[in-house]
Formats: structure tokens, sequence, C-alpha cells
């Protein structure tokens, strides 16, 4: 069975071996995805795997057969940018952009996440429905994505539009 | 180039006849073994995927919990069961990885990650006596500010790398693993190996077995519990030192406690002679420092990691701690 990218069926590769990651740039060309590190530790190869977020650069494409992958390429609709692609233009959540498709991933999950009420590190009551979300807790849950201009003020700035406008 | 088959299981049994009919590896979400095999520190010729296997997290008949082995740990820590029966084990988990790895990774491959230690991932430059037996280890003499401190050997210092299997150690969870030839149970306490003069053995699993679920007991409901890590920044880092810690109180005195640590070991540490010490003890700081003292005794630090005795003493005696001021508010 195929896999099903930004809603277009491709086949799984034959070779078991070739990443998430490198299907989607060396063989379907979808660039938006990025290798930072390659090993987990950066978060710029972050996309949605039937809507949860996952590191593309860890996973063997041939095990996401029948899966939906939704890249950063698959974001827009009809023109008109994910709403947290225009937060981070408004508020200059990037400098040099490298990270900033899997930063916009990782917050779509995020915010789903919170939406199921996952629970953090840093959140005290474990047993709460809902999570109180404040700075403490997108820092948190927004680790995995590293940013090496250091535009965080602005990354977290742009999240925290977003959930408020439609997250809570 | 390293030719690589790949098959999907279509449950435990499926599974297990695939990897008896030759060398492989079950591969789960491959949040480690990716990576491994990407550095050549693992280059299997068969994967068995096994992320079919059940992911049900379901209650047992005697009041206990049993997690499915291709249960993701997202799926583990956001469970009502979990957060309210098992709070140090919902805890562990969110302290491990990043979320998107936690979204991915199994239980089962949870238990079976292995040891960050960079030298063991240093194919080209460094000696490990985990990678080939025998060769030498280049952490001792080397840079080991994160390794261990408690059940090492002359051949291996390398720490077991998870979170969730420190918390549960302290939960007495046993693990079900399947072979061709049935079934049996290790209790975590037990699956992994100490080091000795083979740290390429990591655990007793033998060749083709298979982790098919882990069963926690029953809820300790008078018990608080929680999970702490010390790390070198605030989130998305391995463990210089944790402790997953339970404890019931009776008053001022201590009832039971059920201790582990992580970061500090070639294995999820459960720190018995501490829990001993502490038993009908009144609970206090000092007695807190002296469970600690105890269960420290052993440890043989390296030139760069003297600090995490200290640090190991101070943790458990300030979980402990708050767990006491916790029972008492």
């Amino acid at each position: 069975m195929p896999m099903i990218i930004n809603g277009h069926q491709a086949p799984v590769p034959t070779d078991a071996r070739v990443s998430l990651l490198d299907f989607l740039r060396e063989h379907l060309e979808l660039y938006g995805s990025k290798k930072g590190c390659n090993q987990g530790a950066c978060g710029a190869c972050t996309v949605l795997v039937d809507g949860e977020r996952v590191l593309s650069c860890l996973a063997l494409a041939v095990q996401y057969e029948d899966r939906e992958v939704t890249t950063i390429e698959g974001l827009s609709s009809d023109g008109a940018l994910h709403p947290l692609q225009q937060a981070f233009i408004d508020h200059d959540g990037f400098q040099c952009g490298y990270c900033t498709p899997g930063q916009i991933c990782s917050a779509i999950g995020m915010i789903e996440e919170l939406r199921r009420g996952v629970p953090s590190y840093v959140t005290d009551d474990l047993t709460a429905v809902d999570v109180v979300f404040g700075h403490d807790e997108l820092r948190e849950r927004m680790s995995g994505n590293l940013c090496r201009c250091g535009a965080y003020n602005g990354i977290v700035d742009a999240i925290t539009d977003v959930y408020a406008e439609q997250g809570a | 180039m390293i030719e690589l088959t790949y098959a999907r299981a279509a449950d435990a049994d499926d599974a297990v006849r695939r990897a008896a009919d030759g060398p492989g590896r079950y591969i789960g979400g491959g949040t480690n073994l990716v990576d491994l095999m990407r550095e050549t520190v693992e280059t299997p010729s068969a994967l068995v995927d096994v992320t079919g296997l059940s992911r049900e997290i379901a209650p047992t008949a005697d009041g206990g919990l049993m997690i499915g082995a291709a249960a993701r740990n997202t799926a583990v820590a956001e469970h009502e069961a979990v957060r309210s029966g098992y709070p140090m084990l919902a805890r562990a988990i969110v302290a491990g990885a990043s979320a998107q790895i936690r979204n991915m990774a199994t239980v089962g491959g949870n238990l079976l990650q292995r040891t960050r230690c960079t030298y063991f991932y240093d194919t080209d430059g460094s000696r490990c006596n985990k990678r080939t037996p025998g060769e030498g280890c280049d952490a001792i003499e080397g840079f080991n500010r994160v390794h261990a401190i408690l059940g090492t050997s002359a051949a291996c210092v390398a720490t077991h790398p998870s979170d969730m299997c420190v918390a549960l150690a302290a939960l007495d969870a046993v693990v079900h693993v399947r072979s061709v030839s049935g079934e049996r149970t290790v209790q975590l306490c037990d699956l992994h190996r100490l080091p000795e003069d083979r740290p390429d053995i990591e655990t007793v699993l033998e060749d083709g077995e298979l982790i098919t679920a882990v069963e926690l007991p029953a809820p300790n409901r008078a018990e608080c519990s929680t999970y702490r890590k010390v790390r070198d920044r605030s989130s998305y880092a391995f463990a210089l030192v944790s402790v997953a810690a339970a404890l019931e109180l009776d008053g001022d005195s201590i009832v039971g406690a059920r201790l582990a640590l992580g970061g500090v070991a070639p294995k999820p540490w459960r720190a018995r002679r501490a829990e001993e010490l502490l038993h009908a003890q009144p609970a206090t700081e000092d007695t807190f420092l002296r469970a600690a003292d105890a269960e420290l005794a052993d440890a043989r630090p390296l030139a760069g990691n003297a600090f995490k005795v200290d640090l190991a003493r101070r943790t458990l005696a300030a979980v402990l701690q708050q767990l006491t001021e916790g029972a008492r508010s």
C-alpha cells in the first residue's frame, strides 16, 4: 500500500534503508523538511504522521505504508498560509529559516497534544484533564526543536498567538 | 553496501517465526536502531517490524495494568490509568527524549535501547568492549563525565539511557517475552545484565526472544511517588542522575519506600539497600541521607564523574523530602 503525502499517494521505497526524510527530499523532491543533525537531536526534519509529530530522520520510510504524512508543503490551502506560517512571519519567528518547517510542524502537533491533555515534564497536576498552558509548558514541549539563530522569542510569540486563537 | 531485508510482522507469533528464520533485528519506532545502523554500530541484514504488535493498555485481573509492547511512549504517559495510578511512570516517560521521539518510540524498544556512550558510537576512532568484546574501553581513561558510578566493570562504564525503565524498576514491572519455544516472564529488575566481562550482552533475553508486554502490579494508593531528572540542560538531555521514588508514610514514620536510580549505572538501578534502611524510620532528612549513603557506598567514580556520587545523594534525599512534604500537605 502506498504512503499518502500531502494528499498524494506515493509508493514506499523498496530499499528498506531509506529514511522517511531522504524519501521526502531525494525521492519526492519535497525539500521543505530539513536535514539538520540526521540523528534525532535538532527537530529540523519534524513532519506530521496521521497528525502526530515525528522525526523523519529516525524513521524508515518502509515502515510508513498506508500512513498520512504532512510536510510543510502540505500546510497551506488554496494559496492561504497556515495560521502558524503567517504567525512566524508576523513575529519574526526565524532568521535563516532552516529550522522553521520543523518548528511549525512540531507546533501543530504540540497544539493537538495539548487538546488531548497529554502531560509534560513541567505539568504540575498529572490528573488534570486540561493542561494549564503557559511559557514553561511551551518551552518544555518544543524542546525537541532547536534554532541555532536563537529566534526563540519570536517562535514562542508566534505559537502562543496561534494557540490563544485556536488552541484553547 | 549492506543488504537489508524488511518484513512487517502481523502479530507476535508471526514476528518470532520470522526472527527464527535467520539473523535479524526487531524494529519498533526505530528511534535508536535507525541511528545505530546509520553509524554502523549495528549492521543487521534483516529487520522484522514489530510495530503491529499489541499496543493495548488494559487493566489486569489483579488490579494492575498490561501495556502492549508496541504502545507508544506518549500513549502510556497520557493514559488515565498511568497518570492516576503510576505517576512516577508518566513523569519518567515525559522526562525522556523529545515529544517527537516519544510519539515514535515503543515500550518494548525503550526497554532495549542501547547506551549513548559516545565511545560506543565512535566506530572509527574508539575502542569499545560493548561493540567489539575484548577490544578495550576508551571511556575509562577518557571523557567520562556522563558515565556510570555503580555496577561498572573493568570492561565497561556505560550507563543505561532510559528514564522509563527507572520507574518500571521501582514499580516491580514484569516483562512478558515470547519466542518460538513459548512464553515466559522476566522481572524488569532482572532484564538487564551488569557488564562484568561481557558488556556486549546487555539483557537476559535469548536470540529471537521478543518483548510482547510490560505488566504493572496494582498501584499502592497509599504511596506518594514521583520522578526527578537532573541533567545539563532543563529539557531534552540524558540524565546525569535521576530518581524514581515512592514513599508510604504513617504519620512521621516510613512504612515503605521504593527507589530506583537512572544515569548512574549500566542498568536501571533499584536501590534496595536504601529502601531497607528507610523502613520503619522517621521521615527526616538525616534518614534520607543515610539511606542514600548506604546505596552509594559501593560507588566507583571515574576521574570525570565523581560529582555524580554527591549529586545522586542529594537528589535522592531531596526527592524523598519532597514526597514527605507532599504527603503532609
